[in-house]
Order: C-alpha cells, then sequence, then structure tokens
C-alpha cells in the first residue's frame, strides 16, 4: 500500500507591538511575574478592551504581503474555556470573519520543486497568560501542590496563521514553516524568536492511500518549538498512524503533545467533553473597520517582498533562482548580497559568483563563528573588493579563501589589496614564468609523466597539483592547465 | 428544537455552572421559553438584511501602540484580592498531575 502524507500548519506569530493587543501594558519577554500584567489583562470586573492600531497593522501587513483578503469588516469573538491561565474564561479571537482571508506562500520543496501553500485564514487574537508546574512544591512553602500563574504573556497580540492541508511530507512542512518564518521578520511583525515562543507551529498531520480524494483523520501535534522538532514529530505520527491503520486500527481524532526528549508524539489528556468553546461575537468589541486609505497606506510602506526581491537577483544580477531563493532568507543576507555587488570597486562584480561566495564561503565562517550576516567582520564592500581580484586574476580561489581568513581575522587592516599586496600572494599569470614551472615539474616527475602518457589520465592532475603546490597556489590554474596540456602532446 | 435535560447539563458543566437534577428541569422549561421566542422572531423575512454581530452600529475604536502602563506598584495592589500569591506569582490549585 503507498501512503500520501497530509499536513496544514497553524502558527501562532507573536506581533512586534511595544504595547499588548488590548491594553497598554509592556509586551516585553522575561519581566519580573505579573509586572507587565494591567487591569485587562488580569481581567479585574469592569475594565473594557481596547484594540491596538499596531496590531491591526502588523495584520494588514501580512494580508498584503501574502497576497490575501484583507476583510473591511472583521469580527472579534469569544472562545469559552476554563483555564487558569486565562483569566476571563475566554480569549479574545476572531471567528467567522477574520481580518484576512486567503492568500498563499511560495516554497521550494526538496521533491516537488516551487509551488504556493494556499493559506485558509490570519486572524487577531490575545495570548493567555502562563502557568508554571513545578516551582510550587518547596516544603514548607505557601504554595505546596499549587500551580503558579504569571499574566505577563496574557494580551499579547498573536495571528495565527493557517495553511491548507497543502503539504505532503514533513520536509515541506519544514520548507513553510521556515519559509514563514523568514516572512514575518522580513515584513517586520514578528521577531521570530523561537525560543521565547514568538513563532509557535502545530501541525495537522494525517495519512490517506495515494489516489483517495478524502482526506484520513487527523490529529493535531502541539509544541513543536523548532524546525527539527517539526521534522521528528511529523515523522514520528506518519509511521504510528499507518502502523495504526495496517494493523487493522481506527484513527481518532486527537490533540498530541510531542515529547522532544523521547522523540514520539503522545496523547494529551482525552476531556470528558468534545471541545466546544461556543463562540459568539464579543460584545464588548463592535466589528473592526479597515477602509481603503489605510490598507494603501501600508501598502506603500511595505519593502519589497522576498519572492519579487528574489526575481529581480535572477534578472539584475545573473543568479540563479535556487541561490536568489537563499539570498533571500532574510532581508540582512539580501542586504550583504547586494551591496557586495553594487559596490565601487572598478569592475563589474558577477553576481553568480557573489552569490556563489556569499552562501558558501561566507556562509560556512558565519555558522562556525555562531554569528548573523550582519555582524560579519567583513564588510560587503571590503568583501567586493576581494571579489574583484579573483575575477581580475589577480588572485586564484584557494589564494582568495585564504585571504578572506585574513580580512576576517582583520589582519593588515582587513583589507584585501593590503593583504594581497603584503604576503606576496598576487597570482603569478606571466606565460614565461608558468613555462619555466611547468618545464622543472615535468624534470622532477618523471615517473607521472610515464603513467600519464602509459594513458593513465588521472596522472595529469597530479602534475597540476605539483605545479600548484610549487608556487604555494598562486599559479594562474587554468594557464598551468594549458601549457602543461601542450607539453605533454608535444 | 427540542432541548433535552443532557443538553442543559451539558451546557451547564461547559460554563462550569452547579445545577442539581430537580433544577435542571426548570432551567430546561426557561431555556425552551427562550427557544420559542427565537422560532418566533426566525418567521420575519430577513431577506437582504446583512446581519450585525454587535448591537450597535458603531466601529471599534483603536488605540496607538503605546506602552503606558508600567507601575510595579499596581501588582501588589492586585495581588492583595488573590487568595493565594508567592514570588509574584498568583497560586491555584494544581491544574495537572
Amino acid at each position: 500500500m503507498k501512503w500520501e502524507v497530509v499536513v496544514g500548519i497553524e502558527t501562532h506569530t507573536q506581533l512586534s507591538t511595544a504595547s499588548k493587543i488590548f491594553s497598554s501594558a509592556s509586551t516585553a519577554f522575561g519581566a519580573v511575574p505579573n509586572s507587565h500584567a494591567s487591569a485587562v489583562d488580569i481581567a479585574l470586573p469592569g475594565v473594557l478592551p481596547v484594540l491596538n492600531k499596531g496590531a491591526v497593522e502588523r495584520a494588514i501587513r501580512f494580508g498584503l504581503a501574502v497576497g490575501g483578503t484583507i476583510n473591511r469588516r472583521s469580527v472579534f469573538a469569544r472562545k469559552n474555556y476554563f483555564y487558569p491561565d486565562l483569566p476571563k474564561g475566554y480569549q479574545i479571537s476572531q471567528y467567522e470573519i477574520p481580518v484576512v482571508q486567503g492568500g498563499s506562500i511560495a516554497i521550494v520543496s526538496p521533491t516537488r520543486g516551487a509551488f504556493r501553500v494556499a493559506l485558509t485564514r490570519a486572524h487577531l487574537e490575545e495570548d493567555a497568560g502562563k502557568s508554571l508546574h513545578e516551582a510550587f512544591d518547596s516544603p514548607g512553602g505557601l504554595g505546596r501542590g499549587m500551580t503558579g500563574i504569571d499574566f505577563n504573556r496574557a494580551g499579547t497580540p498573536l495571528l495565527e496563521i493557517v495553511s491548507e492541508p497543502d503539504l505532503r511530507s514533513s520536509e515541506e512542512a519544514v520548507a513553510y514553516a521556515k519559509t514563514l518564518h523568514s516572512l514575518v521578520k522580513w515584513i517586520g511583525i514578528c521577531d521570530g524568536n523561537m525560543q521565547e515562543g514568538s513563532f509557535r507551529c502545530d501541525a495537522n498531520v494525517s495519512v490517506r492511500l495515494a489516489g483517495d480524494a478524502k482526506l484520513g483523520t487527523r490529529c493535531e501535534i502541539k509544541n513543536l518549538n523548532s524546525f527539527r522538532f517539526m521534522q521528528q514529530a511529523i515523522e514520528f505520527e506518519v509511521r504510528r498512524q499507518i502502523e495504526l491503520i495496517e494493523d487493522g486500527g481506527t484513527m481518532v481524532q486527537e490533540t498530541r503533545l510531542y515529547d522532544p526528549d523521547r522523540n514520539e508524539t503522545r496523547s494529551m489528556r482525552s476531556k470528558e467533553d468534545a471541545q466546544d468553546y461556543r463562540y459568539f461575537p464579543d460584545p464588548d468589541l463592535p466589528p473592526l473597520v479597515i477602509d481603503g486609505t489605510w490598507i494603501e497606506q501600508v501598502r506603500a510602506e511595505m519593502p519589497e517582498l522576498p519572492e519579487s526581491m528574489a526575481h529581480r537577483f535572477v534578472g539584475d544580477y545573473g543568479v540563479p533562482i535556487t541561490d536568489a531563493v537563499q539570498l533571500t532568507a532574510s532581508r540582512e543576507i539580501a542586504r550583504y548580497f547586494e551591496s557586495t555587488v553594487q559596490a565601487p570597486v572598478g569592475v563589474h562584480l558577477s553576481g553568480k559568483t557573489a552569490a556563489n561566495w556569499i552562501l558558501g564561503e561566507i556562509t560556512a565562517r558565519l555558522n562556525r563563528d555562531g554569528i548573523e550576516i550582519e555582524q560579519a567582520p567583513v564588510r560587503p564592500h571590503e568583501f567586493a573588493q576581494l571579489l574583484a581580484r579573483f575575477q581580475d586574476n589577480t588572485i586564484a580561489g584557494s589564494i582568495a579563501k585564504a585571504v578572506l581568513d585574513r580580512m576576517w581575522n582583520s589582519e593588515i587592516g582587513g583589507e584585501a589589496d593590503a593583504i594581497i599586496a603584503a604576503k606576496g600572494l598576487r597570482q603569478i599569470s606571466d606565460s614565461g614564468a608558468i613555462e619555466k614551472l611547468v618545464d622543472d615539474v615535468l624534470a622532477a616527475n618523471p615517473a607521472i609523466v610515464a603513467e600519464y602518457q602509459a594513458g593513465k589520465a588521472k596522472a595529469f592532475n597530479s602534475l597540476v597539483g605539483k605545479a600548484m603546490a610549487a608556487t604555494k597556489g598562486k599559479a594562474n590554474p587554468a594557464q598551468v592547465n594549458a601549457i602543461l596540456k601542450r607539453k605533454l602532446a608535444g | 428544537m427540542a432541548l433535552s435535560v443532557d443538553d442543559v447539563q451539558r451546557a451547564a458543566h461547559l460554563a462550569r455552572i452547579e445545577i442539581t437534577a430537580a433544577e435542571a428541569f426548570d432551567v430546561q422549561n426557561k431555556l425552551e421559553g427562550v427557544f420559542r421566542l427565537i422560532e418566533r422572531m426566525r418567521a420575519v423575512d430577513t431577506t437582504g438584511i446583512v446581519p450585525m454581530s454587535h448591537a450597535q452600529d458603531v466601529m471599534l475604536p483603536l488605540r496607538e501602540d503605546h506602552m503606558s502602563e508600567s507601575d510595579p506598584h499596581k501588582r501588589d495592589l492586585y495581588q492583595r484580592n488573590a487568595p493565594a500569591v508567592e514570588d509574584g506569582l498568583y497560586l491555584v490549585p494544581k491544574v495537572i498531575e
């Protein structure tokens, strides 16, 4: 039997406002418990919520970025349930008419290539507080066997973004989550900090026989606070569901929690009652009206989006599309690339080369040092100078990498030209000198020459290697190749 | 629409309202009265009328995104109402084992 995996993702994106969605308390993370919990956030009697314009503006920005419909009129509803970190007994959310409907996000699947994931909706809501279950068991402590509640997070604005079940593997789910993560950071609506819970994903996972039109029964997996966990959790869940069905079992729709320590999902305590949130329009909040003027103002302030920028990089700089997608993973990487290729270094830098070096050499050094590109010790105009020397054949590629290391460590002022001059790294392109070099190599290695002439093609590379080594990599490799080939033939 | 006693008990449970079996019949009767009222209203022709989500036809007022509540003394004031607090946290009966 051939099984098909079906995944949809719900993402809670914490919006980067200074104050909460319905109160003017701070949204800052990590404050002293309950110091950012206002009368509204702890639901004292008689308080009224007043909606934060900044949260709505960010929702509009998202709607525009994904090409969704911004509803001119949307409605806040009460989602009723009882839990101690929800002091009102309901969460203010949006139900029937969300602020954004539809839209899509372009992703690159490792198996199916580029396609668009359709979005169902994105709606505004408030976050709940935090329950601390562990800390109150100290002997003699007041709160023995109690749960502690911190309402600092209560009322933090969230945009819940719901995708259609368009994803067909754990890898595609991760590709979608990563693309969405970089998009919300790109348009400045969320800081994307997953450790602090600013970007939280739940995955709806089901399986069906390939070719079936009807979706299988799904499970919702919670607690996916990293991309790695998301992939592992979905893979586990898919295996579990297939085994269950193949063994003749029946899938039950339920919410499951991912446990990264055991790498498994398990059923959250089943509730006696099926979830019934009894949504109804919140009488405290009349409909949210967004007029066309506001939408156009937000549109005018939108940055160029990663997708269109990637296509521009292909058109303007001749970068392959796969590289362009990687270069637009963040605004910082994109800016680094564009500043590099536009730097006034006297030559027209190849965009393809710059992309290769940024995605290869620069990225490797950033990963090694655990820093972001905006902290790279080599700035774009300095890097451009190095690429120019590589491109005009002043230095070979291997030497350029060594020069980059010296620049990275700020040796000799960190300037490519100064380092090349001081260390005598200039490429040897004088054909007379290379002729002599090749003659020396041929004379010193008669055994390898004999092997080559006996038909062992690999021996040629060995001779090139000897020539490069003799000049510590400074000989122009193309010239060495050409001259060596000619001499061996002659 | 008929409302069973089980429906009443379920709705009461969801709302965390305690009602005895005897009270349930009384509540069932009252709620059925509400449903009869709704049935009568459904007879009104509302073709072409946009449903209202709010009793008043007003727009939601918005506030600028300014953080203006950061008085640390308020916490102590608020927590004076709480049955139990520790380390600045509100304490409640344990919610999970």
